[in-house]
């Protein structure tokens, strides 16, 4: 397991604390976008993510999601949602790689059921996890997201 | 006497809350959402609760009414609609809610619309039982907030009077 901690109530990547505090000035904030069409989802993702000391925004859809990146921002984390109105996830996800954009996009679905998830898979996610999310799944994807950005 | 007012009152809540885990109306993620209220988000959980409720029953409205109406046959909408039911009913652990939604999903899946309509009712219910019960466990937390808050002014002046002249 890849050590993540917080630093002055941020997330921040470092593989032992002297080497965070000497690299200080390089250190910048962990970004998630939590993508739900469900206002409740968005609220309780958000708020466990903000636990671990990551920076959130929400989109209500994947068109949001897209115009978000569109615009400019980055974000390292992803929290999507398979099923939304105007866009879904699958299509969310598939625009985004083609985008080029490489952040660590995490599906998420009401449904366990295997096809689904194979199918939201192969758009180009990283993981894949049914609702809720607890603080132990958050707790495997930051340590994912870590060693990815290691 | 305040003070046994605040410890029944967190009896009372900690009954509550214990039968309707053993009633598997809530599950472990109702625990998940207390865990991350805190002083700098001190009413979360019953934010959360009434987000809750105002989806629901804009949900329970969709339903019913694609169900009432006899020329229904749009399944896949109402598929949509009972996805964000269970999506949602997980993420505050009303686990009683979730099932019945499964149950409802699998009627979709089937095109039965009698045995949607037996799910709907059964949702319904479920429903307002869960949401009777957290406004119960919500008036009594409201109560012993309030009880713990008078008593302080009592204890503060029972310690001034040794002071007095």
């Amino acid at each position: 397991m890849v050590p993540w901690f917080y630093l002055a109530g941020k997330m921040v990547i470092g593989s032992s604390k002297k080497v965070v505090a000497d690299q200080i000035e390089e250190v910048r904030r962990i970004c998630a976008l939590v993508v739900d069409d469900d206002p409740l989802v968005r609220r309780i993702h958000g708020m466990l993510l903000a636990r671990y000391g990551l920076e959130t925004e929400a989109a209500e859809n994947g068109k949001e999601a897209v115009d978000l990146f569109l615009s400019g921002k980055t974000f390292d984390l992803v929290l999507m949602d398979m099923e939304m109105p105007v866009m879904d996830g699958l299509q969310a996800t598939q625009r985004l790689r083609g985008m080029g954009v490489s952040s660590m996009i995490v599906g998420v679905t009401a449904r366990g059921l295997e096809a689904e998830k194979e199918a939201f898979m192969a758009t180009g996610l990283d993981a894949c996890w049914v609702k809720p999310l607890n603080a132990e799944a958050i707790i495997s994807v930051l340590d994912e997201l870590a060693k990815k950005l290691l | 006497m305040l003070g046994l007012s605040v410890d029944r009152l967190r009896a009372d809540m900690n009954r509550l809350l214990a039968l309707l885990f053993h009633q598997g109306v809530l599950d472990e993620q109702f625990l998940q959402l207390q865990q991350l209220q805190d002083e700098s988000s001190p009413n979360f959980v019953s934010e959360v609760v009434n987000i809750y409720f105002h989806e629901s029953e804009k949900l329970l409205r969709n339903l019913r009414a694609l169900l009432v109406d006899k020329e229904f046959s749009d399944y896949k909408k109402m598929g949509v609609h009972l996805n964000q039911f269970m999506g949602s009913s997980s993420s505050i652990g009303a686990k009683r809610v979730r099932n019945v939604c499964v149950a409802f999903r699998a009627a979709s899946d089937q095109n039965n619309r009698a045995g949607c309509l037996r799910a709907l009712e059964l949702l319904e219910y479920e429903y307002c039982y869960l949401k009777n019960k957290l406004h119960e466990l919500f008036q009594i937390e409201q109560q012993r907030i309030l009880a713990a808050a008078v008593r302080y002014p009592v204890q503060q002046h029972h310690h001034q009077q040794p002071n007095n002249p």
